[in-house]
């Protein structure tokens, strides 16, 4: 009885897909979403766009975990990789007959579709510095304009980034990092930018969010996150430095999905000139994958061009060696930053202090002292021979199901955490060291 | 329909009765589909290979780690000292509440409450907006005396935060408790000439202890497995973060978060156990029930001064989130400031458009949940403390146990477990409805009722039920007419605690929304929380539910006063006001 009452009041309430919806599920954020219904449905009378907002995760959760006929159409988000998990899952069908011949092939270096045809392009996002005015002007500080300038004293505590495990463009940016700047020498850049962080947040959604509302100074993003928070009245600007790469937010056709055709011209619709028109929407704030010149006149004065920058960039973005070591990359940020950031903080700011006091008063011990303090506390764990070393590589792309290679993989990890702190505890110590002398 | 289980259950014979077992089958059952299964599905990664031969390897991966063991000890350490914070703040608030003559008591209460209903990330972004690096606490400060408070920071933040959210659990059982003291022991303590500290310590508060212990270690339980405010404040090294943050990582199945996930799980149940044991082998009932609680006395005026000085202090800094909510759904802008640039109600417009058809699915899933939970609550307390049935206290672990399961891995189990399956006798997957989501709503939430319950239960004498037997009243007439109606007060406080909390459950929303129709207001604030344009509609709809959920509340307590008033002659009614 309880039963039957309860399936009653679930029919009652139970959303019936009608004919014509087109299921999009999407990490988005709901003014993104609500101009392209709009304008979609407007065109298209007799389709419904149903949106589901879930984050990255919980969206492949969802498609992974329904059966082939109930799936959502539409699968729309930024990072690559999450499409590359569900086309490993074989959930993915082919679109590579909706691509907009308009539209170039690469932005840079980088494709702007899929080359086997299995997610599009449909706007296209660099990675730079956002700040906040009223934040940096309380503190005196300069406005910062490539990551070079992140390293230094001033910017100590005012920083905030998020992690390349949490968030596939964190990822790109510290892989374009690295490949910019090399191996060794990006870490140490990276160590340093690090040092100076304030917070290591969860979500890439909360570096804008902080700098928004003044928690952070500075925080390392990607473009719409401050150009939106710009054009929505926040006091915060946003610049690209010269070491950026610009690359694709994705969508793509859920295989075993119903309304399969309605899904393809929702897709086609978004990356034709109508739909990348939307991108220019101030809260939206993206670039689209169409250059100026294609998008019917409609570009702003001023706005960014997505090509332009990528022509700028110094960095050419190789893709096969990011996806290398990507395991690797993730595990070693998280081991020796993300939950080390304590340890390196305090290290970083006795750093600051000795070298303060050396600059007013020279001391070769104590500049002896600081010069191995450094390289202490901003040498990566993993030198540039073994991060190209294949066998390497291996242990961390084997699947850690197994028990075997679990336990190497995290006896790895647990040999880089404790290392990585006790570098920064010595760095420190011997970084107080100097300022003694120095004083 | 729904009381059936609870009264099919046999009264305190010594041999467990056909009800006993039916009713104790059924909540076996409940669980093991709506939990031990689902979960189980997807924690058996932990326990094998890549090719499905069992191991115990990945275990030991996670015990060579030195991080993970400083996950656990800082995991105790918070968990500990938020307990031990949140009864600071609860203790006085109950006592003062609950024996002497206030004026506002009820507010009070009901404000103490709120915490509690602080919807995610709305109450961490608010708390930073007010006390954070750059809230306008430290604005000021800096602005004034050039030093700032860096109460945000570190572990120290995080027990902060936490115990301001989660005393009301010890303030809601705690005044349960107090209030069903038999004022006789009391009477009997003064007339031997206890008076003061000596009269609270040696005689009130013992004889509440049940209702302080549960509280307390839902407290422990749940900050020791609460991610939300860790990560919120940047504090990676706690077990629920390290565990989180495997299982989410993209496109990598990580065994050591369900690893991590399986221990704490143990953990929980253990540290439960150890609370059930502090109380066991003594005995908190007493026969006087309703009419003859505890007197209400007159403060001193220097005591009235100071007992309300105390309250306000607390009530400011526990609503103090509450107020930034407020704030940030007015504002236009509000960046590195002590207030809001501009105010505005756009927010509230954009939120009323579509907002509706949320509120309605929250109070429809949550009450549901909740109603479910008092009635599993009530058996499974009935069971394990009334009747000699085999392994009953199993029914209590169980129940617990899903404290500790994190609510995206429950959503996942649904998922794999319910894959494919109709509701009976239609064309909807069960999937696909809304019946999952109240479902997940009173797993996860059926802890806090069954805390409530069976602390009620253990202050019931068992003479009252025993004298009704007497008189010739069927066994499941004494649980509908004396059993139920005395504990009341328990079960309106274990029903409130699943309401609320479930109202602002987020992670297993998330991935169980199907579509936007059947979706709660805990989805439509995630929505408008995740926005660079600005928090104010996410803030708002936070407001509405809080509000919303606050009604609510308030109107419950409304109930138990005046149930309390009538419970001797009447006896009926109370049972039923929160169906």
């Amino acid at each position: 009885m309880f039963k039957r009452a309860m399936a009653a009041l679930a029919l009652a309430a139970a959303a019936v897909a009608q004919a014509g919806t087109v299921t999009v599920v999407t990490s988005f954020p709901k003014e993104l979403t609500q101009a392209y219904k709009t304008a979609f449905e407007k065109a298209n009378p007799g389709i419904k766009l149903e949106i589901l907002n879930k984050n990255t995760v919980q969206g492949i959760a969802y498609v992974r975990e329904l059966p082939a006929g109930q799936r959502p159409e539409v699968f729309w988000a930024s990072a690559p990789d999450a499409f590359e998990v569900l086309a490993g899952l074989k959930l993915l069908d082919d679109v590579a007959g909706l691509v907009n011949k308009a539209a170039p092939t690469k932005v840079g270096n980088y494709p702007i579709n899929d080359p086997q045809g299995r997610y599009l392009g449909q706007a296209l996002a660099g990675y730079g510095l956002m700040w906040n005015t009223r934040y940096l002007a309380a503190n005196k500080l300069p406005a910062p304009r490539q990551w070079a300038d992140l390293v230094k004293p001033v910017y100590f505590g005012h920083v905030a980034t998020s992690s390349p495990s949490r968030s596939g463009t964190t990822h790109l940016t510290v892989e374009t990092l690295l490949q910019g700047e090399g191996w060794a020498k990006g870490w140490t850049q990276l160590l340093q930018i690090a040092g100076n962080c304030a917070a290591v947040t969860e979500r890439s959604f909360g570096v804008p969010d902080g700098v928004n509302n003044g928690q952070f100074g500075i925080g390392l993003v990607i473009d719409f996150f401050g150009l939106a928070g710009k054009y929505s009245g926040f006091p915060v600007e946003f610049a690209y430095p010269d070491v950026t790469a610009v690359v694709p937010a994705n969508i793509a056709l859920v295989a075993g999905a119903k309304n399969a055709d309605e899904a393809r011209k929702f897709i086609a619709y978004t990356v034709s000139q109508e739909g990348q028109q939307l991108l220019y929407d101030p809260k939206i704030s993206r670039l689209p994958i169409l250059p100026p010149e294609a998008m019917g006149g409609k570009a702003p004065q001023g706005y960014p061009n997505a090509f332009e920058i990528a022509k700028r960039a110094k960095v050419h973005f190789d893709s096969e060696r990011s996806e290398s070591r990507y395991n690797v990359v993730s595990a070693m940020f998280d081991q020796t930053i993300t939950f080390r950031l304590k340890e390196l903080q305090a290290a970083t700011k006795a750093i600051h202090a000795a070298d303060a006091a050396l600059a007013h008063k020279p001391n070769p011990k104590a500049a002896a002292l600081l010069k191995e303090a450094r390289e202490l506390a901003y040498t990566p764990v993993v030198d540039a021979a073994k991060a190209a070393d294949k066998e390497f590589l291996a242990v961390f792309a084997a699947s850690k199901k197994d028990a075997a290679v679990n336990k190497r993989v995290t006896a790895l990890e647990d040999h880089w955490n404790s290392g990585a702190r006790a570098n920064y505890e010595r760095a420190k110590g011997l970084a107080e060291q100097a300022l003694a002398l120095a004083k | 329909m729904l009381r059936r289980a609870g009264a099919g259950a046999a009264p305190g014979g010594r041999r467990p009765g056909v009800g006993a077992w039916v009713a104790g089958a059924l909540v076996l059952a409940f669980l093991l589909l709506f939990l031990l299964l689902p979960v189980g599905k997807v924690f058996v990664t932990a326990f094998v290979e890549g090719d499905g031969t069992p191991t115990l390897g990945h275990f030991a991966a996670f015990f060579q780690q030195g991080l993970m063991r400083e996950a656990f000890f800082n995991s105790l350490l918070v968990a500990g000292l938020s307990a031990l914070f949140a009864a600071l703040i609860a203790v006085p608030l109950a006592y003062f509440t609950v024996r002497f003559q206030f004026r506002g008591a009820l507010l009070i209460q009901t404000l103490g409450v709120l915490p509690l209903i602080m919807p995610p990330f709305v109450g961490a972004v608010a708390m930073q907006l007010i006390f954070g690096r750059s809230g306008s606490v430290n604005l000021l400060l800096g602005e004034w005396f050039g030093w700032n408070l860096p109460i945000m920071e570190g572990l120290a933040g995080v027990v902060f935060v936490e115990a301001i959210h989660y005393f009301p659990f010890i303030l809601m059982n705690l005044t349960v408790a107090l209030r069903s003291i038999d004022g006789a022991m009391e009477e009997a303590a003064l007339n031997l000439g206890c008076r003061g500290w000596r009269l609270f310590w040696r005689i009130i508060f013992p004889l509440a202890a049940p209702g302080f212990v549960a509280g307390a270690s839902l407290v422990f339980v749940k900050v020791f497995d609460d991610l939300g405010t860790p990560l919120v404040l940047g504090q990676t090294n706690l077990l629920a973060p390290q565990a989180y943050l495997r299982i989410t990582q993209v496109g990598l199945e990580d065994p050591l978060g369900y690893v991590i996930s399986v221990i704490m799980i143990v953990f929980s149940i253990a540290a439960m156990a150890l609370s059930a044991k502090l109380l066991a082998g003594r005995d908190y009932a007493t026969t006087q029930k309703g009419g003859g609680a505890l007197q209400r006395r007159r403060l001193s005026p220097l005591g009235a001064v100071a007992a309300y000085g105390w309250i306000a202090l607390v009530l400011l800094v526990v609503l103090s989130p509450h107020l930034g909510v407020l704030l940030l759904s007015f504002a236009k802008v509000w960046s590195f400031s002590p207030l809001p640039d501009a105010y505005t109600l756009a927010h509230y417009a954009t939120v009323f458009q579509d907002s509706g058809g949320m509120i309605r699915n929250t109070l429809l899933y949550c009450g549901l949940a909740a109603g479910l939970d008092v009635v599993l609550g009530v058996t499974i307390a009935y069971l394990m403390l009334r009747t000699t049935l085999p392994a009953r206290r199993w029914l209590d672990w169980i129940a617990t146990a899903s404290l500790a399961v994190p609510g995206i891995v429950l959503a996942i189990g649904y998922l794999r477990l319910y894959k494919g399956v109709m509701l009976p006798g239609t064309d909807v997957l069960l999937t696909g409805s809304w019946l999952l989501i109240m479902l997940a709503y009173a797993v996860r939430r059926l802890p806090y009722a069954l805390r409530s319950c069976v602390a009620a239960l253990q202050q019931l004498h068992a003479s009252l039920e025993e004298a009704a037997e007497n008189l010739g009243a069927t066994p499941l007439r004494t649980i509908r007419r004396v059993v139920v109606p005395l504990m009341a007060g328990g079960i309106l406080a274990g029903f409130v605690t699943s309401f609320i909390t479930a109202a602002v459950e987020l992670s297993a929303t998330i991935l169980l929304t199907s579509a936007e129709s059947q979706a709660p207001m805990s989805y439509g604030i995630y929505l408008y929380m995740q926005s660079v344009a600005g928090r104010g509609p996410g803030a708002a709809l936070g407001v509405l539910a809080v509000v919303v959920v606050a009604v609510g509340t308030y109107l419950s307590h409304v109930v138990v006063e005046r149930t309390q008033g009538r419970l001797a002659p009447a006896g009926k009614g109370s049972g039923s006001s929160n169906a």
